[in-house]
């Protein structure tokens, strides 16, 4: 047997050879001598620790009493104070009675059982050289019973069926979820629908978003759609008001999707989709919490900072006869995180 | 069963009940005397498999009111503020368990106390294993079998994170939702199957659901009990120390040291998790109303395993591309899932990493001193560091306000500290092992320094060193040095390339990285050398040994 597979070294014992020469390892010198405790040699302070330990295990006792008058006594009202007293004691009445029995249990153990450490021999995990023979013998056998090498016909069908049988189980969850379809392209947004307030729903009128202003915004009727948090999750809309001239390079495709500086982009984050609900108002930057992905209302919500990479998209919009804000149409790209056939 | 041993006492017609059924005299005899070697690092894995008892325990009694669904409702209880607000069942059952069930609101936040207790203590556990050397042969398997738990310790907690359906748990979901549309071809599909069609949908907290309470906990609990088996199996490590061997453990009996203080110290981490329970308030979910995809606050922060994957997402610069049509967002494919599968791969690989760069086949049953492997302990604490750096930038807006920073000065630092700091780490972490192992070496040669300094009859100054007694050295001699290994060279004499050369250089490579700079244990040879020439050096003084200075150490 490979003696190398036999467990180090390191700490065997070793001694001087015949001839006396020194070996190039230190000896193990076994255990050092035992220390006694006080409690092993002094009655009295086994008595003392016996009693400790009691004193313990009383506590538990008495935390348990606790604990269960609490729960009648302290049963909480509608204020916070009551809930938090009932919690409180009910936790401290459970946490005394818990602790009691632990360091009752250990302080015993410590003072009053042998501490006398013992040493017992460890053996290789390799089975011996006669289990090994054994047990291959063993398998060959059934091997050979079994025929499995025999007949590769056999072996090769079972092998093929095992292969194969697992995937019913992949095809049965099909219908966890529908496919993507469109969805993701699409919102609620279209021409004419009239951005309202989150979350009441009502209706914005033009004049009343007065510059330097921030309106988080749904479209009307999102309240009432079959599945709103849904349809909030992409529609959801910041609507801010700015000095046009603010704009640093107009880009003409965009010129009259504002109405009068109020511009409107989507405010579900581009990185992976929280919502980008912080406005520093004097630099026009919009901040997701996220993960700090900045955007510059200066810039069409480009990012200046932080992971995300594309801009926030812009909701044209419009003003109806009314005076309310309406969109134009639908977002002209996909809103939120990215995603593979998103181009 | 023998005539000699009939039962008389209640007890013993139990105990002969269950022997002459299941045999239990011989697993009892054979059991109850095993030996358990005692360590402080040892109970780390205790707290662990504690916790978790603890949080089966406090999970059981959230099932019995927690109503998973998403079907919206209108709260109407003790909690006044929400009041008429809408909201999902699962909300809305999570604060009628904190307000109007007594002891629900106890459970609760003993159960997320757990959760953070259970997994930083695997975490704990985990770098002792490491630190230690524990998973080398033979327990590369049970290695493995950690790293797995530790896996599903974070798919534990992230799933029950996500079932109260408040804000901060949706916005959890949102995010794990952006990270699985990034998944090139497939991520749509995946979002789609997971959330049962758009984004937050009404099925993933009842999945999430059967994930949290079934799912994950069977299979921790399997993989404990194939752990655990395997400790009892194997027979546990012990540190080295006089006495112990690799043939031998050194330790105290099952019954009764072992089984006492193991079971005392459960209901001690129970204790603690009721304390903490009662009077450090945790989630309080109330305070954040329920899910809806518009509203969020600054410094939303997850649980603190999730951290490093948050920060990772943080840092990331926004790299991301349309090729032929298809958008690639490696701002979240990096962070997300690239780094972590890299990060855990790693971890799951060290053992065989480590033995094939030290050609080391031998089992090991006696712990190594971190200080006695330079590189695995360097290579761990530059994980460390590396972990920590990310799980800190998850935390970069809090640093910029309590600082008075800007976020993306902090950011810009952090993205350097994430690359720079760990090979700075290994390189400091290497000198310090380095340096511990030459004053162990120093202080097995020279003894302990006493403080009293004497002069020779030349008028040389030296001080007088007390030696170490043979128990006391051995701890500083015990260990092996460790070579790298040296392989045949690439071509035989007749010139023909050896086979699998090419692998082997790479191997040769790893194995300088590992053991190249070493400190050699003291060899007893060495000690007679150093003993007789400072006999030798006191001889010739002609013993004219005398204090003169003392340091009043
Ligand atoms: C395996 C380790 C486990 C971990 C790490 C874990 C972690 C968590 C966490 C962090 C929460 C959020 C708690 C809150 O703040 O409200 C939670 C909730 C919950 N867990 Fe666990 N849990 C584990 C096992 C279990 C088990 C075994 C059960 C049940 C048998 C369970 C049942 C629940 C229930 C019902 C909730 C929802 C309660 C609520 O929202 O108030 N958990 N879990
Ligand atoms: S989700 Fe906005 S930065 Fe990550």
């Amino acid at each position: 047997m490979d003696t190398r597979e036999q467990g180090g070294a390191s700490s065997e014992l070793v001694t001087r050879d015949e001839d006396g020469n020194l070996p190039d390892r230190f000896e193990n010198p076994g255990p050092p001598p035992h220390r006694y405790r006080l409690a092993d040699t002094d009655p009295k302070a086994a008595k003392n620790a016996e009693r400790q330990v009691a004193a313990l295990f009383g506590i538990s006792i008495l935390g348990t009493i606790f604990a269960i008058v609490a729960y009648f006594l302290f049963t909480p009202e509608n204020t916070f104070a009551s809930i938090k007293l009932s919690n409180t004691t009910l936790g401290l009445g459970l946490g005394l009675a818990l602790l009691g029995i632990g360091l009752g249990a250990i302080h015993w153990a410590k003072t009053l059982m042998p501490d006398h450490e013992m040493t017992e021999m460890r053996h290789p995990m390799r089975g011996t050289d006669e289990d090994r023979t054994k047990a291959l013998e063993v398998l060959e056998t059934g091997a050979a019973e079994s025929g499995i090498g025999r007949r590769p016909l056999v072996r090769n069908t079972l092998l093929g069926a095992l292969a194969l049988v697992g995937l019913p189980g992949i095809v049965l969850l099909r219908d966890l979820g529908p496919l993507p379809k469109d969805s993701l392209t699409k919102t609620l947004w279209a021409k004419g629908v009239r951005l309202t307030r989150d979350p009441d729903g009502k209706p914005i009128k033009a004049a009343d978003v007065t510059r330097g202003s921030i309106f988080h915004v749904i479209p009307q009727g999102l309240n009432e759609s079959e599945r709103p948090l849904e349809e909030k999750a992409k529609a959801a809309v910041l609507v801010i008001r700015m000095d046009p001239n603010m704009i640093q390079e107009k880009d003409p495709a965009r010129e009259g999707w504002d109405v009068d500086g109020i511009f409107a982009y989507s405010l579900i984050c581009t990185h992976v989709g929280c919502p980008v609900a912080l406005y520093e108002q004097q630099t026009h930057h919009l901040l997701c919490p996220c993960h700090q992905s900045t955007y510059d209302a200066t810039q069409y919500c480009k990012v200046i900072f932080g992971p995300a990479k594309r801009a926030l998209p812009q909701l044209p919009i419009a003003i109806d006869d009314e005076g309310y804000l309406v969109a134009q149409s639908d977002f002209k790209e996909p809103v939120g995180p990215s995603f593979w056939e998103r181009g | 069963m023998s005539q000699t041993t009939t039962p008389n006492t209640a007890a013993g017609g139990v105990a002969d009940f269950l022997d002459t059924r299941l045999g239990a005299s011989k697993a009892v005899r054979g059991l109850s005397r095993k030996l358990f070697p005692d360590h402080w690092s040892f109970m780390l894995g205790e707290i662990a498999l504690y916790s978790f008892i603890v949080l089966l325990l406090s999970g059981t009694f959230l099932t019995l009111f927690f109503v998973p669904s998403m079907g919206m409702t209108t709260y109407e209880g003790a909690y006044a503020p929400l009041n008429n607000v809408p909201m999902s069942e699962a909300y809305a059952s999570t604060l009628r368990l904190s307000f109007d069930i007594r002891g629900g609101l106890l459970m609760r936040q003993v159960h997320h106390w757990a959760a953070l207790l259970f997994i930083a203590s695997m975490t704990v556990h985990m770098f002792r294993v490491f630190f230690t050397g524990a998973f080398r042969k033979p327990r590369e398997l049970n290695w493995m079998i950690g790293s797995v738990l530790a896996l599903l310790g974070l798919g534990a907690g992230f799933s029950g994170y996500s079932l109260p359906d408040d804000l901060l748990s949706g916005n959890g979901l949102r995010i794990i939702d952006g990270v699985i549309k990034s998944i090139p071809v497939v991520g749509t599909y995946l979002s789609f199957f997971l959330f049962d069609g758009e984004f937050p949908g009404e099925s993933i907290i009842p999945r999430l659901y059967i994930v949290h309470v079934l799912l994950i906990p069977g299979l921790i609990l399997a993989l404990v009990g194939a752990h655990l088996g395997l400790v009892f199996w194997q027979k546990h490590t012990q540190y080295p120390g006089p006495g112990r061997t690799n043939q031998n453990v050194v330790g105290f009996p099952l019954l009764p040291v072992y089984a006492a203080k193991a079971g005392g110290f459960f209901f001690v981490v129970f204790g603690i998790m009721a304390l903490f329970g009662s009077f450090v308030s945790i989630n309080s979910v109330w305070n954040y109303g329920p899910y809806d995809p518009s509203p969020i606050s600054a410094g939303t922060q997850p649980d603190w395993y999730i951290l490093f994957i948050d920060g990772a997402l943080r840092l990331m610069p926004g790299w991301e591309w349309t090729v032929a049509g298809f958008t690639i967002s490696f701002n979240i494919l990096i962070p997300g899932l690239i780094l972590p599968g890299l990060m855990t791969g790693i971890l799951i690989a060290w053992p065989f990493l480590e033995s094939w760069a030290s050609g080391d086949r031998r089992e090991h049953h006696v712990l190594d001193r971190p200080r006695n492997v330079p590189v695995r302990t360097a290579a761990g604490v530059a994980a460390i560091v590396f972990y920590t750096v990310l799980a800190l930038a998850a935390t970069n807006d809090l640093l910029a306000t309590h600082l008075g920073l800007s976020i993306n000065d902090i950011t810009w630092t952090l993205r350097f500290t994430a690359i720079l700091g760990p090979p700075i780490a290994f390189w400091i972490t290497k000198r310090i092992c380095l340096g511990l192992q030459r004053h162990d070496r120093e202080l097995a040669l020279h003894g302990r320094e006493t403080g009293r300094i004497v002069r020779t009859a030349d008028g040389e100054y030296f001080e007088v060193h007390e030696p170490l007694n043979e128990y006391d050295r051995w701890l500083l001699v015990q260990h092996d040095a460790r070579r790298p290994i040296e392989l045949p060279p690439d071509v035989d004499e007749n010139g023909v390339a050896r086979p699998g050369a090419r692998k082997d250089r790479i191997r040769q490579k790893l194995s300088r990285w590992f053991y190249e700079d070493r400190i050699e244990p003291l060899t007893p040879s060495e000690l007679a050398a150093s003993h007789a020439e400072h006999e030798h050096a006191l001889e010739a003084g002609e013993g004219e040994e005398r204090p003169v200075v003392t340091t009043g150490r």
